[in-house]
């Protein structure tokens, strides 16, 4: 907006500085370099723009379109419903269940992932030899294959998997973690924590590592021990990454699709069975695509509710928004 | 904000082209040269080269046709893979229809009926198929809506080594005997378990998910999940509730069958009987096993029983080329190319359904297997459930059966459940 050149002629009056005549050339050279750097500016940041929306502004309109609508793939029917979804959703008695599994989902990974994450972050934020291995070792799950990893921790967590073989070293009767309902829930989330940890433990390092040492140094020489010095000096510190690292993980969590898909198929019953495993299964398997439509509006709903929310209350916690 | 809005124009634009170049791409022209496409759920290379012969073939009869290709999807995913082409606007020309989603299908007017092609194809002899075979791909008014190209019947693969390895009878000695029943099978799967760690029986893909596999033990007490006319469910009835009964003994009690979350796979030699289709044959040459038998279904309760899968081929009527693919069809499953699926797909001609033809097409299984076993048990078989609204009423009772695969259920309660749950989707 500010890229305004003044457009009006100029006319060099007679006995006007020579000064005074170059200027017009200049504002012309001026404007045809603001109009090149806009046109570079235009062309780096088109694909981004076209790519939002063809892919995020266009599917959210369409979604929205559906939800009013009923598609018959099969039979290739697509007829106006009016609220005929929105009714549904709220006489659907498997939507509240459903919203729950959610929940518990999203705050045992929030909890899971944010806490270890800052756990590791702190362990391997130190001068010790061999460290650049273990930051490594901790941060290569976030490259592995999500579909590869989570098949391959379907084989450890069966019943006659490798989790069960080991605890059975020590005498333990490990249960069939995948076939009932609380450790389902809890296999999935540990499943998700490890496979993503390394990512916000490395934000957390990366922020760990900008805290000035002469801020905790001075904290030291005021008597404060290492947990207050952790708990009032370094946490407040980076608490913008915090918040950063909390919207990632929730956002995140309320996508969470392969691993159920993988793992559970949304059992035993419908314990594992989250929101987004839930909206698939109305779209692509149940062909109501619809009530999908439906269920993905909720979600965003969620999504946008828990990131204002998440953004208003920064004020209140992160350091450096006050 | 000028540039901004001729930003946005622009993408708009751009947006709406691509879209629209999207759908016209797939409007046919007359005089254009036709490409057909055909999902199927096989990857192997022996069925694709047969398929890629008989297309050959038939390209070279029918210039206009320019490419027939046949695209494979993943088994377990195959109906949402292709429902989903079908929404986002790339349907096939023709498709690989499982019969539990043959009903949806069929009865919603997805596929275009073959009866006219078929009959007006030269030697085709509509009349040779046979009805027991062709009844479930029939739409309400009688047309065949897509052909059964396969009629799979469920038979038992014994391991004899295994079952030597554990001190009990073979098989055959067990048939011979008038001992082939499940009471036998889960005994001496229960024995095979303690002296030697692997598992007894395995009804292959049920792996606590996929119940409807489950008609292969429960059709022998008489069972069925819900009435004739589908309205009623009766996954509740006491044949069901003895049926699930002697599941659940078999995997919890007796150990005979492995229980939830526990892999054991028959063709690795992890089993000593293994309930599946007779297409699986094919895993024997590299199994390891160097003695196994091919015997019925075991008895049951209610006696003696055989049921059969099916899958299905059809016209999808949103594809670019409808008429073309029901030709083409027409040509892939005349006498002559049905008696050469027959190598891989037991067929629905009764004139192929002969030990002979079969023997000539399967050097796997004997003359004798075939004639005491495939037939019969395709002649007499029942097809496996389906519904319309199948995928729904899949998740629904599966979900409900989890209840069950635990140690001490309430089974009569846990199946009243499932009952109160599914029936109002069959009644939709």
């Amino acid at each position: 907006m500010s890229n305004v050149i003044d457009d009006a002629p100029v006319v060099l009056a007679a006995g006007a500085s020579p000064r005074a005549a170059a200027r017009p050339a200049a504002g012309k050279r001026r404007r045809k370099l603001s109009q090149g750097d806009a046109l570079i500016g235009y062309l780096f940041v088109g694909p981004q723009v076209l790519g939002i929306l063809l892919f995020v502004i266009l599917p959210l309109a369409l979604i929205l379109y559906y939800n009013f609508h009923e598609w018959n793939v099969l039979a290739n029917t697509f007829r106006f419903v009016g609220t005929e979804n929105v009714e549904r959703l709220f006489s659907d008695p498997k939507v509240a269940p459903v919203l729950g599994a959610t929940a518990i989902f999203s705050v045992g990974l929030v909890i899971g992932n944010l806490g270890l994450a800052l756990l590791l972050a702190v362990l391997l934020n130190r001068k010790v030899r061999g460290i650049t291995f273990f930051r490594t070792l901790f941060f290569s799950p976030v490259v592995v294959s999500l579909v590869a990893w989570t098949i391959v921790w379907g084989f450890l967590l069966q019943d006659n998997g490798g989790i069960n073989g080991l605890l059975s070293i020590i005498g333990i009767d490990g249960p069939n973690w995948l076939r009932e309902g609380p450790t389902a829930m809890v296999s999935v989330i540990v499943v998700q924590v490890f496979k993503n940890v390394g990512l916000n433990m490395i934000l957390f390092l990366s922020a760990l590592q900008g805290v000035p040492r002469e801020v905790t140094e001075a904290a030291s020489i005021d008597g404060a021990g290492r947990a207050a010095t952790f708990g009032r000096i370094t946490l407040p510190l980076i608490s913008p990454t915090i918040l950063l690292t909390t919207i990632i993980t929730i956002v995140g969590s309320l996508q969470v699709f392969a691993q159920i898909a993988v793992l559970t198929q949304g059992g035993p019953g419908i314990s594992t069975t989250v929101l987004v495993y839930y909206l698939f299964q109305q779209a692509f398997e149940f062909h109501r695509f619809g009530y999908g439509s439906t269920l993905a509006l909720v979600l965003f709903v969620i999504v946008l509710l828990l990131t204002i929310v998440q953004w208003q209350l920064r004020k209140r916690w992160v350091f450096y928004e006050n | 904000m000028k540039s901004a809005k001729l930003l946005s124009a622009t993408a708009l634009v751009a947006a709406a082209s691509l879209t629209f170049s999207a759908c016209s791409a797939s409007d046919p022209s007359a005089d254009e040269p036709v490409s057909l496409r055909m999902t199927v759920w096989t990857s192997n290379e022996g069925q694709l080269a047969l398929f890629n012969e008989i297309a050959d073939a038939y390209k070279a009869e029918h210039p206009e046709i320019s490419s027939i290709t046949f695209d494979p999807l993943d088994f377990d995913s195959y109906t949402t893979t292709l429902t989903t082409q079908l929404a986002g606007g790339n349907p096939p020309d023709m498709a690989w229809m499982l019969e539990n989603s043959a009903p949806d299908f069929v009865s919603s007017g997805a596929l275009v009926p073959l009866d006219d092609t078929l009959s007006a194809t030269d030697g085709y002899e509509l009349d040779d198929l046979s009805d027991a075979a062709t009844k479930l791909w029939r739409n309400e008014d009688g047309q065949l809506a897509a052909y059964p190209f396969s009629t799979s019947p469920f038979v038992v693969f014994a391991n004899d080594d295994l079952l030597a390895a554990a001190g009990q009878p073979t098989a055959s000695e067990l048939q011979a005997s008038g001992k082939w029943n499940w009471d036998t099978v889960s005994d001496i799967g229960s024995k095979v378990n303690a002296a030697t760690g692997k598992a007894g029986f395995i009804v292959r893909d049920f792996e606590y998910t996929q119940w409807d596999y489950l008609s292969t033990v429960w059709n022998g007490w008489g069972a069925a999940p819900w009435s004739e006319d589908g309205k009623t469910c009766t996954m509740n009835s006491p044949e069901m509730v003895d049926a699930f009964t002697f599941l659940h003994d078999a995997a919890f009690k007796n150990k005979s069958m492995p229980g939830p979350g526990t892999t054991a796979d028959f063709f690795a030699g992890d089993a000593a009987f293994t309930v599946t289709q007779i297409s699986r044959a094919s895993l024997l040459a590299e199994s390891g096993i160097t003695s196994w038998e091919l015997l019925p279904l075991p008895e049951g309760p209610d006696g003696e029983y055989s049921v059969i899968g099916q899958a299905g081929l059809g016209a999808l009527a949103q594809g670019a080329h409808p008429e073309q693919a029901a030709d083409f069809i027409a040509y892939f499953t005349n006498p002559e190319n049905s008696a050469k699926l027959a190598k891989y797909f037991p067929p629905a001609r009764t004139s192929q359904l002969t030990a002979e033809t079969l023997s000539a097409a399967n050097p796997v299984l004997t003359q004798a297997q075939l004639a005491d076993v495939v037939v019969p048990a395709i002649s007499t078989g029942q097809v496996r459930p389906s519904h319309t609204g199948s995928a729904e009423i899949q998740q629904e009772v599966r979900s409900g059966l989890d209840g069950l695969w635990v140690d001490n259920p309430d089974i009569a309660g846990t199946l009243d459940a499932v009952c109160d749950s599914v029936a109002p989707l069959l009644e939709q």
